[in-house]
């Protein structure tokens, strides 16, 4: 065999509890291989004991775990450190985090260098600038200067793949190498990491969504519960998916996923009969911190029962308009008026009383908890200051899906997509006529995200809710609104009904957003 | 060339003109400070019960004239209301006048001169010590495992829980009296240096040492350094590069509260040690009532305070450059 990479039966355990069981893939030189599963199923870890960094406490079995000659296993800690970043590139998981905050980005390329070559500094620095360039970094020489939390995420993750890059290694492995980038970021990066590949890198790409490898990958491993369940070249995976899982998690991905459909099996919720009075109106409204202007001249209605979706990329002002619209932020100019009255020229006094009739879920659950109260306790706050009863909360957590013995349990031991749920039943327990949903399930695996979605949709049916849905995901806001804003620098660039507005773009902009969106295929 | 290109980096130049109004600030801080510190003494030393004249004139036990007493009261001007000798007490401070010494007799400035430099030596001194026990008791109990960790920990608590006194005594007791390795007393030289420092320092260690191992773990989980041993760092190199700088930030900035803590406790070590130094001054001070070496010391000890926060704070800036932004 040539494979440049060969794994089989990799087995990894920590303590009593095995999370990657009886593996086996290989990668040729020039050849991508994506392992697809979600959080939990293991992918990561088979990544990392490619490199001898399972972790602490981790034992790793495997009958051949062979990179080109080396048997992986029996390396000494110092072939091994050879290895890394010279022969193996690592490009980590958390774009935002994987980068060293106190140091300047140019000094975590030139480590690399430093380990594996006896390049003067001086060498290095002009190597660095090189690399930087190739990676798609504009300025470089002035980038490799600035530390991560001057750059952007998409510069950061740019300045990550030139580190990893920089000694040519043969593989490179990718942990979900696009998590938390904008869509169009995100697809700048894949084209990155596919001329890399062309090239002659091999490439393990590690992802929890099936759209995101489909343009990158030659081949597919579906991993569920450290096993592989499926492999095959992405064609055949993605068209004849052989195994449920598989299937499950194409059906999540909403990319071209008309609205009201299913992503998952799910039976749809009654839909009730609502009026379509016009429940929230914002009239050009005007928002300048400093001398940035973060919301220019934005206005909207939303109709009762129906869904607008705002979408647009980091710093289009999206997130400064549900500020506004929740009576959180005072617009420098223009007014927001709620079921037909004012609102953001409301004195607060007024407004306190008719804040319930509006909600909102963050991407952030977790951290808009109180993390000393229970879920049941933060329920009960929502439902009337606390004084409810035990079986309201139970039936708030029935109707967003989750068991009733959750109301004991601390938010922070609950998983990402249960935190989301909580968060939902929070938001509707006043019954309020409108839901802001901030980025909703932007940090949720695909198949999680299908979940919530679908859950949002059966309330909306159920409750007549209208969203202000926000997000940056054009897939996702496409399956989920009625109508559509795109937002770019402050201002509307284009709004109109989703379908028009996605089969006949006006705006350039928006036509890249929509090619850039991960589709399956 | 490309070194040129990052030097010239226009962001940073922008940053630099920021400090001026950064100074300015933190100087006007000092004054205030160093105005309330003043007044607060001087009122406060008043309420301890007796008659400064009979300070001046050798002690409460003294039999001294009642003219010998006005007299006195005169030449100080004690017999002036609280509130002129107030005045003129800050008019001659702005100046720099702290006053003479009721009981050494003696210009306060040349007291505070004669003491300042013992007891920074030792305060210093102790200082760099706990650091460096401090680092080596994170570093050891963060790398070698779940049991060094639980000794580690444990030995912090410890020694942050030990009062000065205390462990002055068991010091003394053990390398002086039991070993004899060490002088009881603080002799010239270095080796009288050793137990006063130990004493100041090892509970120091204890705190520090908390902060730093907390900081070093999270740094030594964090996705950056599995980044870093991806690309093929040593554990030593991921320790000296990323680990220590994440957990000197914490410990940089307790410094000036370590600092402050250093001096309090060299009231205790001066007194045990029989060390001469601004501690011991102070002591004596109090006791006998003499009220400008009180405020002279406590002023000094202030101004000392404040040159070390801001000298930490410009540490904090060399080491975690993300507080440079925010430079006000």
């Amino acid at each position: 065999m040539s494979a440049l990479l060969e794994v089989r039966d990799l087995s990894v355990r920590f303590g009593d509890s095995r999370v990657v069981a009886g593996v086996d893939f290989e990668i040729e030189p020039g050849e991508c291989l994506a392992i697809v599963g979600e959080s939990g199923s293991g992918k990561s870890v088979t990544a990392r004991s490619i490199l001898g960094l399972a972790g602490t406490g981790a034992r790793v079995q495997a009958s051949v775990l062979r990179f080109d000659t080396t048997n992986l296993l029996d390396a000494s800690p110092r072939r091994l450190r050879g290895l890394r970043g010279r022969e193996i590139g690592f490009v980590s998981q958390g774009a935002l985090v994987a980068l060293d905050p106190l140091l300047p980005v140019g000094r975590e390329v030139a480590d690399t260098l430093r380990i594996h070559t006896s390049l003067t500094p001086r060498q290095r620095q002009t190597r660095v600038v090189e690399l930087l360039a190739e990676a798609g970094v504009p300025e470089p020489g002035l980038r490799a200067a600035q530390r991560p939390d001057e750059l952007s995420g998409g510069l950061r993750q740019r300045a990550v793949i030139a580190s990893a890059v920089a000694m040519r290694p043969r593989l490179l492995i990718a942990d979900e190498p696009t998590t938390a980038l904008d869509t169009t970021v995100q697809a700048g990066i894949l084209e990155l990491l596919d001329r890399l590949r062309a090239d002659g890198t091999a490439i393990l790409l590690i992802s929890h969504d099936l759209a995101v490898v489909s343009r990158l990958a030659s081949r597919i491993a579906v991993m569920e519960q450290g096993r592989i369940v499926e492999t095959g070249a992405t064609a055949q995976v993605l068209q004849a998916p052989r195994h449920p899982y598989t299937r499950r998690l194409i059906a999540a991905v909403p990319t071209d996923r008309p609205r009201g459909s299913r992503l998952t099996v799910a039976p749809v919720a009654p839909a009730v009969e609502v009026p379509h009075d016009v429940v929230l109106e914002a009239r050009g409204l005007v928002r300048r911190f400093g001398s940035r202007t973060a919301a220019d001249d934005v206005s909207f209605t939303l109709e009762r029962g129906r869904t607008l979706g705002v979408v647009g990329e980091s710093g289009s002002g999206k997130t400064t308009v549900a500020r506004l619209v929740l009576g959180l932020e005072h617009p420098d100019a223009g007014d927001v008026r709620l079921l037909g009255e004012p609102w953001s020229s409301a004195r607060e006094r007024d407004r306190r009383v008719r804040r319930p009739r509006i909600g909102a879920i963050y991407q952030d659950a977790l951290s808009s908890f109180d993390p000393r109260l229970t879920v049941g306790q933060i329920l009960a706050d929502a439902l009337s200051g606390g004084r409810s009863r035990r079986a309201d909360v139970s039936e708030l957590l029935l109707q967003v899906g989750l068991d009733p013995s959750l109301a004991r349990r601390r938010p922070r031991f609950l998983s990402g997509g249960q935190q989301q749920r909580v968060a939902i039943a929070r938001a509707i327990a006043p019954r309020p006529d409108i839901l802001v949903c901030d980025e909703p399930v932007s940090s949720l695996d695909v198949s999680v995200q299908a979940q919530v979605l679908d859950l949002l949709d059966d309330l909306q049916r159920s409750h007549g809710l209208s969203y202000l849905f926000i997000t940056h995901d054009l897939g996702v806001v496409r399956h989920m609104s009625d109508d559509v804003l795109v937002m770019r620098d402050g201002r509307v660039l284009e709004s109109g009904a989703t379908e028009t507005v996605f089969s006949a773009p006006r705006q350039d902009y928006t036509r890249a957003l929509i090619d850039a969106a991960p589709r399956i295929g | 060339m490309a070194a040129a290109l990052i030097g010239e980096a226009p962001p940073r130049t922008r940053k630099r003109r920021r400090w001026l109004p950064w100074l300015l600030l933190r100087l006007g801080g000092v004054v205030f400070v160093l105005w309330a510190v003043a007044t607060v003494t001087f009122f406060a030393i008043r309420l301890i019960p007796g008659d400064p004249a009979e300070a001046i004139l050798g002690g409460p036990g003294s039999q001294t004239s009642a003219a010998a007493l006005a007299q006195v009261r005169a030449a100080y001007g004690l017999d002036q209301p609280l509130f002129l000798q107030y005045l003129h007490y800050l008019g001659r401070l702005v100046v720099g006048d702290l006053g003479r010494s009721y009981a050494l007799h003696d210009s306060v400035i040349g007291v505070i001169a004669q003491n300042l430099g013992g007891t920074l030596l030792l305060a210093v001194v102790s200082l760099i010590a706990a650091s460096l026990i401090a680092l080596a008791l994170a570093a050891w109990s963060t790398r070698g495992g779940r049991a060094a960790a639980s000794i580690g920990s444990l030995l912090e608590v410890v020694a942050a829980a030990v009062p000065h006194f205390w462990l002055a005594i068991s010091l003394i007791l053990l390398f002086s009296s039991f070993l004899g390795w060490l002088p009881p007393v603080s002799v010239p030289g270095p080796l009288g240096l050793v137990l006063p420092v130990l004493t100041l320092a090892l509970p120091l260690s204890g705190f520090l040492g908390q902060v730093m191992r907390e900081s070093m773990l999270d740094a030594m989980a964090s996705p950056f350094v599995l980044s870093a041993r991806a690309r093929g760092e040593s554990e030593s190199e991921v320790f000296w590069l990323h680990a220590l700088r994440h957990a000197a930030i914490p410990a940089i900035g307790l410094a000036g509260w370590a600092f402050g803590t250093l001096i309090s406790g060299a009231v205790v070590v001066e007194t045990i040690f029989a060390r001469p130094g601004l501690g011991r001054s102070l002591l004596s001070a109090v006791q006998q009532r003499d009220v400008p070496l009180v405020i002279g010391v406590v002023i000094g000890v202030a101004l000392a305070y404040m040159l070390v926060t801001t000298l930490t704070d410009l540490a904090d800036r060399i080491v975690d450059p993300r507080l440079r932004e925010d430079a006000r």
